[in-house]
Order: C-alpha cells, then sequence, then structure tokens
C-alpha cells in the first residue's frame, strides 16, 4: 500500500500552547499606564513635555538598537522595554532640562546600567533610576530646576522649588494645597506631579495583573505610617516627590525587585523607610530615587532568603502549603 | 463537597473546546494496523503470533510474565503481515505487529463476561483485559485496583476534569456512555469494598454533570456516588490537583495515592471496566478527539487500536494544509510525534495536528523575573531558580527546590512572557538530579 506520511513534523516539548502574554504587551501595557501622567504632566508644563519624552524614548530604543547592532546580539529594540525605560527617564527629571542632558541620562540607562550587564533581564538596578540619580549628581543644577507649574504661575518661565524643597528650607513653610498635591499643580519632575494620575495608572496594571499590589501598598504604607509617627501629613508625604510613580511603576520593575511575595513585601518596606529617612534627616529633599536604588542592591539578597524559606521542609506534605 | 478550602494555583487557559458536540463516529477498520508490543509503563510484550498467522478481534497477541505489564490483543480480524522492531513517539524502538486487516472484525473465540466473585477474580480479569490507565500515564490498571493496604482504602475517585484545552473524548464518553461509568464504579467499589465514590469534573461541562447525576439518582446510589464539579481551571486532571481538591489531602510526587487511602482513576479506564465485565472484550479500540487547524473535519472517534493517525486523519476529511506539528494528547502535556505514520496506542486521547503557528516553537527571550510561572505552578515551585539550577547543573539545589515535585503540567511554560522552556529543563532538572543521586 503506497501512501504519502509526512515524516518530518516538529518535534518539540510541552506544553505545545502559549499564553499571548508576552515581554512585549507588558511592557507597552505599562507605557499604556503611564499615559494619564504624561497628559497631566503635559496640561501643568506645556508642550515641551511631549518633545522631551519623544527625545527620551527615540534615545532610549536608539542606543538599545545600535548596541545589539555592534555587539552581534539579538535585536531586542522593539520589545517596548527601551521605550518603557526612557518613558521613566522622561518622567524622571524636569521638564526644562536641555535635550542633550536627557539623552546622556538615556545612553546611562540602556547603556551602562543595562546591557552592559547583559540586557533586559540581567541588570541589576533599575536603568530609569540610576540614570536619573547619575544625572542629578552630574547635572546638580539643571537637575534642581523645576519649572513651577503653569497654573500656579501662567506662564512657565519661573522656576521654584518642590514641595519637598520648601519642606526641607523650613518646617513652616507654606506647603501647596492638598487638592493641588494629588493632581499635580505643583512642582517637580515632569511625570511625578499628579498623585491620582499615577495612582489610576497603578491600578490599572494591577487589575491587568500586571503587577502585584504588594509593592505599592507596602511602600505607600510605610511612607504613610512613618510620617504619622513623624508627626508630618501622611497625604503631602505620599503626593509629594517620586513616591508614587517609584511605588507603581519604579519599585515594581520585575527584573529589580523580589519574585516571592514575600521579598515584594520587604522590599517596598525598605523603599518606603529609606525614603523617609532621607526624607525627614537627609540633605536632599526627596529620597524615593536613592531609596529604590539601595533596595535595589539588596534584592538578590531579598531573593535568596524568602526562597530558602519557601524551600524549607515543612512538616506537612506535599503541595497545598502555601509558600509565602 | 461543602467546606470551603484553598484551591492549588492554577491556570486559565483558552478551551478550544470546539469538538465538544460532535457526537462520537465509529472509525471503519483500515487497511492495515500496527500494534504495539509496549502499550503501557513496565516490561514490554512478547508478540505470540508469528508472520502469516490468522488473528481475530480481541485475541491475545502480545503477554508477558513481568508483574507491571499489560497484555496486547488484536484489534481486528486479519493477516499478520509483519513482526518488526519501529521507531516509536518517544523516540525509542518497539517491536511491533502489523496486520493486514480483512474487514469481517471476526471476534476471537472465548470473549465472554468474565466471571467475578471476589477481588482476585476482579483484578485477574482486569490484567486479562489489557487495561491500562487511559488517561495518559498508561499504568497497568490491575496493579492500581490491588494496592498492598488495601484493608486503609476507602475513596475512588474518578478523574473526568478533561483539563486539557481541545480533548472532549472524556466529555462525549459522559455524554454517550454513561451507564458504563456508573457501572465501572459499581464494581470497583464492590470488589474493593470502597465505601466512597467521586466523580470529579470540571464545570465547563454542565450537561454531563447532569446526565451522571441524573443516573446515579435513578440508580439509588446518590449516598455513595457524587459528582463534584471543579473549578475549570488547569492542571484540574492532575493527579495530586485532584486528589486535593477533592479530599483535601495533599500527597507528594512519587507516593501512591493509596497511601492516602485514594484509588484515583481515568473516567475512560472506569467506563472500559464496566464494558469489559459485561461484553468481556479487551481493550482494542479507543475513543479519541481529532483537532487542530490542519484538520478538515475535527470531531471525536472511536478507532481500532493501532490504527496510523494519517489513516485517522483521512476518515477525518483529511489535511486541509500541510500539518506542521501533530500532538498525541492536548497541548499542555501531549507528545508532539516525529511523523503521522505512527499508530495511536491504549493511552491516546486526542490528536491535535496544527498548520501554522500554533505548531511553532516560540523564540525565548530573556527571563525579566515576573514571578508568573511561580504564581501558576500548583505546587508552589520556583521555575525560575529551578531552570538556574538545571544550567549550572546543581543537583543540591535543584534537591533543594525539589525538582521532583514538579509534574510537567507546564503551566509555568505557558504564562511566560519571554517563552522560556521551564517545564521541559525541570525535565531535564529531574534527569540531572537522578543522575547525581545515582553516583
Amino acid at each position: 500500500m503506497e501512501q504519502k506520511y509526512y515524516n518530518n513534523l516538529i518535534v518539540s516539548s510541552s506544553p505545545h500552547a502559549v499564553n499571548n502574554e508576552d515581554t512585549r504587551r507588558i511592557m507597552l501595557t505599562v507605557i499604556a499606564a503611564l499615559i494619564p501622567s504624561l497628559c497631566v504632566s503635559t496640561y501643568v508644563f506645556g508642550f515641551r513635555v511631549i518633545t522631551l519624552t519623544l527625545v527620551c524614548v527615540v534615545a532610549s530604543v536608539l542606543f538599545e538598537y545600535v548596541w545589539n547592532l555592534l555587539m552581534k546580539k539579538p535585536q531586542t529594540a522593539t520589545d517596548g522595554s527601551a521605550a518603557l525605560t526612557g518613558l521613566l527617564i522622561a518622567f524622571n527629571v524636569p521638564s526644562n532640562l536641555p535635550f542633550y542632558i536627557a539623552i546622556i541620562g538615556c545612553a546611562v540607562g540602556i547603556i551602562v546600567v543595562k546591557n552592559l550587564f547583559g540586557g533586559l533581564g540581567c541588570n541589576l538596578f533599575n536603568p530609569a533610576i540610576t540614570a536619573r540619580i547619575v544625572l542629578f549628581i552630574s547635572f546638580a543644577t539643571e537637575m534642581t530646576t523645576w519649572p513651577l507649574p503653569k497654573t500656579m504661575t501662567g506662564t512657565d518661565a519661573l522656576v521654584g522649588p518642590t514641595p519637598l524643597g520648601l519642606l526641607k528650607e523650613s518646617s513652616d513653610a507654606v506647603l501647596p494645597a492638598t487638592k493641588d498635591m494629588a493632581f499635580g499643580f505643583i512642582g517637580g519632575s515632569m511625570g511625578e506631579v499628579s498623585a491620582i494620575a499615577l495612582l489610576i495608572g497603578g491600578l490599572f496594571l494591577i487589575f491587568t495583573k500586571v503587577i502585584t499590589p504588594h509593592i505599592p501598598v507596602a511602600f505607600i504604607g510605610t511612607v504613610a505610617v512613618i510620617s504619622l509617627l513623624a508627626g508630618q501629613d501622611p497625604i503631602f508625604h505620599i503626593c509629594a516627590g517620586g513616591v508614587m510613580l517609584g511605588a507603581f511603576f519604579m519599585a515594581t520593575d520585575y527584573v529589580t525587585s523580589p519574585l516571592l511575595g514575600s521579598g515584594k513585601i520587604v522590599f517596598g518596606i525598605g523603599c518606603g523607610v529609606m525614603t523617609m529617612l532621607i526624607r525627614l534627616f537627609g540633605n536632599y529633599p526627596e529620597g524615593v530615587s536613592f531609596a529604590i536604588l539601595l533596595m535595589n542592591v539588596l534584592n538578590p539578597h531579598i531573593d535568596n532568603i524568602c526562597e530558602h524559606f519557601l524551600t524549607k521542609p515543612k512538616k506537612v506534605k506535599g503541595g497545598a502549603n502555601d509558600g509565602k | 463537597m461543602s467546606q470551603q478550602r484553598k484551591h492549588l494555583h492554577s491556570i486559565h487557559v483558552a478551551h478550544h473546546k470546539n469538538t465538544s458536540g460532535c457526537e462520537t463516529r465509529q472509525m471503519p477498520v483500515p487497511a492495515e494496523v500496527c500494534i504495539p508490543m509496549s502499550m503501557h509503563i513496565g516490561a514490554p510484550c512478547k508478540p505470540l503470533v508469528k508472520k502469516g498467522d490468522e488473528v481475530k478481534v480481541g485475541q491475545l497477541i502480545g503477554d508477558t510474565d513481568a508483574f507491571v505489564s499489560a497484555p496486547i490483543h488484536s484489534s481486528v480480524s486479519g493477516t499478520v503481515k509483519a513482526i518488526e522492531e519501529q521507531r516509536n513517539a518517544m523516540g525509542g524502538y518497539d517491536q511491533v505487529v502489523v496486520i493486514t486487516t480483512d474487514g469481517k472484525q471476526e471476534i476471537a473465540e472465548g470473549i465472554e463476561a468474565p466471571k467475578v466473585e471476589n477481588l482476585a477474580d476482579f483484578v485477574a480479569a482486569i490484567r486479562r483485559s489489557g487495561l491500562v490507565g487511559l488517561g495518559g500515564a498508561s499504568f497497568p490498571t490491575h496493579i492500581k485496583f490491588n494496592p498492598k493496604n488495601i484493608e486503609e482504602v476507602d475513596t475512588l475517585i474518578v478523574n473526568a476534569a478533561e483539563c486539557e484545552p481541545y480533548i472532549t473524548s472524556d466529555h462525549r464518553l459522559m455524554l454517550e456512555d454513561t451507564a458504563d461509568i456508573i457501572d465501572g464504579m459499581t464494581h470497583v467499589m464492590k470488589y474493593l469494598e470502597l465505601s466512597k465514590g467521586y466523580i470529579g469534573v470540571e464545570g465547563n461541562k454542565p450537561d454531563a454533570i447532569e446526565k451522571l447525576k441524573a443516573l446515579i439518582a435513578e440508580r439509588g446510589l446518590a449516598d455513595k456516588i457524587e459528582v463534584v464539579t471543579l473549578q475549570t481551571t488547569y492542571p484540574q486532571g492532575a493527579e495530586r490537583v485532584m486528589i486535593y481538591e477533592i479530599t483535601g489531602k495533599t500527597m507528594d510526587a512519587g507516593v501512591l495515592p493509596a497511601s492516602l487511602g485514594v484509588i484515583l482513576s481515568n473516567v475512560t479506564s472506569i467506563a472500559f471496566v464496566g464494558q469489559y465485565l459485561r461484553t468481556g472484550m479487551p481493550l482494542v479500540k479507543k475513543r479519541m478527539t481529532v483537532d487542530g487547524s490542519a484538520v478538515n473535519e475535527p470531531g471525536n472517534i472511536i478507532a481500532p487500536l493501532g490504527t496510523r493517525i494519517a489513516d485517522i486523519i483521512a476518515f477525518c476529511g483529511g489535511y486541509k494544509a500541510e500539518p506542521k506539528k501533530i500532538l498525541m494528547g492536548g497541548p499542555m502535556m501531549g507528545r508532539a510525534i516525529f511523523s503521522d505514520s505512527l499508530p495511536i496506542v491504549k493511552n491516546n486521547n486526542a490528536i491535535l495536528a496544527f498548520a501554522g503557528a500554533q505548531g511553532l516553537v516560540p523564540e525565548e527571550t530573556n527571563c525579566i523575573s515576573c514571578g508568573r510561572c511561580h504564581r501558576a505552578c500548583p505546587f508552589n515551585l520556583l521555575p525560575t531558580a529551578l531552570s538556574d539550577a538545571m544550567e549550572q547543573k546543581d543537583a543540591a539545589r535543584l534537591e533543594k527546590l525539589r525538582v521532583m515535585q514538579c509534574m510537567e503540567c507546564g503551566s509555568c511554560a505557558y504564562v511566560c512572557p519571554a517563552r522560556r522552556p521551564l517545564g521541559f529543563n525541570n525535565k531535564l532538572g529531574k534527569a540531572i538530579l537522578k543522575e547525581a543521586q545515582s553516583k
């Protein structure tokens, strides 16, 4: 009996199906979650927000592309992660920052922090946070010249201190109204001003299960508790500076935060404590980026300790243990 | 079960149960069948026929004295064309008996309902029937039904979850052969002296649940047999998951359910027990789902064991497009095979042929430590750490991370956004650990 058989079928290991949620889709979801804040920021600081954001995103993607080209590595410029880093760098600088400084920041984030360590997934520190800190130390004047919101001055020509800067200068400074702080009509890095817009984006990420609530809740909760203990307004401390942006979008970076829920809580509390220590006792008015960077350093240790507890032999047999 | 219990981690997979409305069709006997002498876990059988012999349906054609094994019967009537070595789906070699069929399907002499009065008779009859675990494990059933601690066993769980996407053969079985399932359960519970029986069905098969419940009530077995509606997530049909979801008992890998007082059996196996005790016809045919993007007429069929996959596809309208990947079983745990000339064996419950994107292997990218794999794992393992340990060939860490607990359900790889083959890595990890332990 002559019969044609297909003898060259693909043989691979199971499972033969995958979820449609891949790395690019996750990155694009996070980018989408940052759009509300970008809109508020544009309203508050003017159109330069958009051009600066575009400069950062394009520069980051280009650096990623060129790096992969030169290093003959698989091309990852389109996986959305470089674009997200660029967006977050833009969110972490004042809107009047000269473009060349922003581009230096992107080079630091993409090449030094991310790709020298092996690219996406291998970096020890959050590229956007580290880039911000490098710029902050290298270009101290430009990075701390905060444009005042248009709604406050009627023009974007004037600059002034951020709410945290005011608090640092003197303890009885006139702080902005809570409403202005929540909506973002305050000075600061362009993406961090609107607590409400960031909250909307953060809840969207939790709702779409891109992030778990552990880190944001632990981070923001700790900030609130410590500011209460210090006799200051917790709402002010949550809305001011980079807490909302950091808690929902920077500290939750998968690569540089712990894998397990228990570790995430430790990480979030650590971020909150460091932030408040810097704010209350440090030289700088703001401490979120340093706090996250410091916790990034501890991240591998947190992961190891959590792994140890998870895999410690238990008395109960088998799989029903919830190894939190 | 009324008490609330925390569910194990599980995932939602796309169901693709396209064929659940397709009534099972009996496939005509193909021109030739090719029956492997090893369709079970354990020792392969030795052929009892030689080239040129006439065989009939149900005739014993392969057997062995080994304890862990199951006899093989002819699924057709015809003439033995050859006995040869053939590469099997696992990549090894099996002895196969190739039979040219005569189309008459004459039934062998002595096929009659077995006389069963006690457990010993029952176990012997099950061995003669050639039954193995039809859910996929293909462990000889006569061993499962005769555990060493039989006096401690009091519960029978029938696994009818059918959590794999695409597959609907168990669903059709429950609708079409409901009585066989209840008969089979009654027999097993009677001879093994079990007091309680459960049928675990996923909630996406309400018609099957309804039908089982109605028949149980009609037979007055409501106090002995309970239909449990399971949540519709993957992998509800995994042995350890099902035992936990139904009884709340947790079990380590490598432990027999009997040590927890449970016998767990696939619904198809149980239905076969009911059938066999009524007719005495050994396991010679199998109901399976044929589906996938490369198949013209997806559906459920009953085919003689040993039918080549190409013949089955031809019966289902042929290929719509050139197949790129063919699976024996479902997409989550099924095996990709290299050729459609392979025959179907006892534990096949689906043939899925894919033409396009679904057949291809996705490109692996860097792990982004998102933790989805860990949150998907029913046993709370750490697939990323396991993969690291495997790549470093670190046997001690593999053991600490409990690699042996992995049942290779593939949930971790299914949810991985970087498309890493995490389940496969665990297979390799187990091999590394076993090798280190044997030194």
